[in-house]
């Protein structure tokens, strides 16, 4: 256990280390960061000043090693754009999007989990066959005309809910919360559903093909013929024995959902991290490109180290096999 | 010597596995015939639309917001799908930007192809150090999503073009982002591929022979794993026009200038509110009926030619 979690930490700081070389290239080569700020009505002198303000007339080794030690510090200097540092930037919206992706991610695993059961056990009947349908439809649908739908359906029709932002927020010192007021829950509805649609189908289609799969062991038989009630067969019995996979897809789409709020946020214009990275991909914000870059790396290879070690903690099979004892 | 008559070729075809599947198969036949008649909608697009929407000389801003099949109030101009606000015909920009998509969409698969097969067939082929770099490299590419992947290529690139030409190149941009979001999978199952027929006895016939590796690789090894490229590069290209309508939709691929569908989506969406859904409505269907033909195609081509990919 030991070695594999060393191996694996390992794979995950050299996929980090390659990340960072492309966040640090980006910064240095890509385009001119002083004719992206200054626009047409420039000045010799307001070009030398920005330059030395931002650091571009040092030495390309010096520059390096002020990204790495500002990266390591959370700090990836000013954005072209707003003219303010990054880190304060990016760490005033990133609650609005975390929060958003929690709540999609709870809407995606409890409807999922109990859609996928539902179906499993009534693999024939009409409500089944009918969700099955509506999942492969919305499985083909791009995540920005089923945001758009709900806007029509629920916001211009009927009036119902807000189409965009994130409604009244509380601050709560450290974390800017929408879900304590009601305007924010109404808010957060409509964009959750639809940053977790996919993923609910997704977890929905494995739940019921794992569920149909124990169905048929034979340990179900015998919690049967021991007359036991349905409910407990079902769920107590069978759904636990599905779960190894789904953990471990429920893990990995955590970090697809964050980076698919970049959409979601740009229709119901939400104002998390996702919004700005494609705000700062339009006005070529380098700064805010890399910062996001490497924020979202560091997201996606942790959640793919926890739900790897995890798989290895939950699946006992998987200890005897590597430790060779057993068979 | 045999004889050659085209009418017995077009039997013999007619009667092959493939044709007789496809004759069985009623989901293949109908998206079979939506998909072509979209890509020859788009491809003769000058000929079909009654308006050239990018000539500002056939422009007349009184046509802005012409509702569908109803007489506009000032000119007595009618439009099928209604016009735009700026009284563009809302049924010719669908037609032009249902080329954008679909030029975007086939270029970046091409370009993926190219791109994946010959770094897959390096990576089985040669092997090495080269190969395990080719394969590291696709593993960390697989992290993260495509479409992220796509966006950040897109947003680098656009760095790279000076300020004047962004618009102009803003559709090869597009194709090179999302090819290289999607050469991994074609690089993925080619090595695979590649690996098994390395050990079989026609390629180290080809070897003993003296073929030098390029060649072994491109007459022999090519020709027997593009069975499985084929596939993926249908399900590809649903996904790659799916991507492509998605950046445009954020404003970070086609430019207004050339609008794809997912541009027009965009535009579109600015008039939901205010009542004029056929903006909207008309290219968001179009999209819609074009990823779902090309997906349905692309299930039905993996299921005949390739049920192990299942």
């Amino acid at each position: 256990m030991l070695a594999f979690t060393i191996r694996r930490a390992f794979q995950s700081l050299i996929v980090l280390l390659v990340v960072g070389l492309v966040a640090f290239s980006m910064f240095n080569f890509v385009g001119d960061p002083v004719d992206n700020m200054l626009g047409q009505e420039r000045t010799g002198a307001d070009i030398e000043r920005l330059r030395t303000q931002l650091g571009l007339d040092q030495p390309f080794p010096v520059q390096y090693y002020r990204f790495l030690e500002g990266a390591v510090q959370g700090n990836f200097g000013i954005s072209y754009r707003q003219g303010r540092p990054v880190s304060d930037v990016i760490s005033e919206r990133i609650a609005a999007t975390l929060e958003l992706a929690m709540v999609s991610a709870i809407l995606a695993i409890v409807f999922g989990v109990a859609l996928g059961v539902f179906t499993a056990i009534r693999r024939n009947g009409w409500a089944a066959n009918i969700i099955m349908s509506l999942s492969l439809i919305g499985v083909s649908l791009p995540t920005f005309l089923i945001g758009i739908l709900l806007i029509y359906l629920f916001a211009v029709e009927l009036g119902w809910l807000p189409s965009f932002g994130r409604g009244e927020t509380v601050d709560l010192g450290w974390w800017r919360t929408g879900l304590l007021t009601e305007s924010g829950r109404k808010a957060i509805i409509l964009p959750a559903i639809t940053l977790g649609l996919y993923q609910m189908t997704l977890i929905m289609r494995l739940v019921r093909s794992e569920m149909l799969e124990v169905l048929r062991q034979d340990y179900i038989r015998f919690a049967r013929a021991r007359g036991l009630k349905d409910r407990s067969v079902y769920f107590r019995h069978a759904l636990k024995n599905t779960l190894v996979p789904v953990i471990t897809v429920t893990g990995m789409q955590l970090g697809s959902i964050i980076a698919f709020a970049i959409i979601t946020e740009t229709v119901f214009q939400w104002p998390g991290v996702g919004l700005l990275f494609i705000n700062a991909i339009r006005f070529v914000d380098i700064p805010v490109m890399a910062a996001y870059l490497m924020l979202i790396s560091v997201m996606f290879v942790s959640i793919n180290l926890v739900v790897d070690l995890l798989y290895f903690a939950i699946d006992p099979r998987l200890r005897a096999d590597r430790s060779g004892s057993g068979k | 010597m045999r004889g050659f008559s085209f009418t017995n070729t077009i039997s013999r075809a007619w009667k092959s596995d493939f044709m007789w599947s496809f004759r069985r198969t009623p989901v293949a036949i109908v998206s079979f015939f939506v998909a072509m008649i979209l890509i020859l909608g788009a491809v003769f697009a000058p000929l079909f639309a009654p308006y050239n929407p990018f000539d500002p000389a056939t422009l007349n801003l009184m046509n802005g917001f012409s509702q569908p099949m109803v007489p506009n109030q000032f000119t007595g101009d009618s439009f099928w799908l209604g016009a735009d606000d700026q009284g563009r015909d809302v049924f010719s920009t669908i037609l032009y930007g249902l080329r954008i998509s679909l030029f975007v969409g086939f270029a970046a698969v091409a370009f993926a192809m190219v791109l994946g097969v010959t770094l897959g067939l390096v990576a089985g082929y040669v092997g090495g150090w080269i190969g395990a770099l080719i394969m590291r490299i696709a593993d960390v590419q697989l992290t993260f999503p495509g479409i992220l992947v796509a966006m950040l290529v897109f947003g680098i690139a656009k760095g790279f073009t000076p300020i004047e030409q962004r618009d102009e190149m803003a559709i090869w941009v597009l194709v090179i982002a999302i090819g290289l979001s999607e050469w991994v999978q074609f690089a993925r199952v080619v090595r695979g591929a590649t690996m098994v027929e390395k050990n079989k006895e026609y390629v180290q016939a080809a070897h003993l022979n003296g073929r030098r590796p390029i060649s072994i690789m491109v007459r022999h090894i090519l020709p027997n794993v593009l069975g499985p490229v084929l596939v993926i590069a249908t399900i590809s290209l649903a996904l790659a026009i799916i991507a492509e309508a998605t950046l445009s939709f954020l404003g970070v691929g086609a430019p207004p200038t050339q609008p794809s569908l997912g541009t027009l989506i965009r535009i579109g969406q600015g008039f939901m509110f205010s009542g004029e859904w056929w903006i909207l409505l008309f290219p968001a269907v179009t999209l819609l009926t074009l990823a779902l033909s090309v997906n349905l195609l692309g299930d039905w081509l993996r299921d005949v030619l390739n049920p192990k990919l299942r």
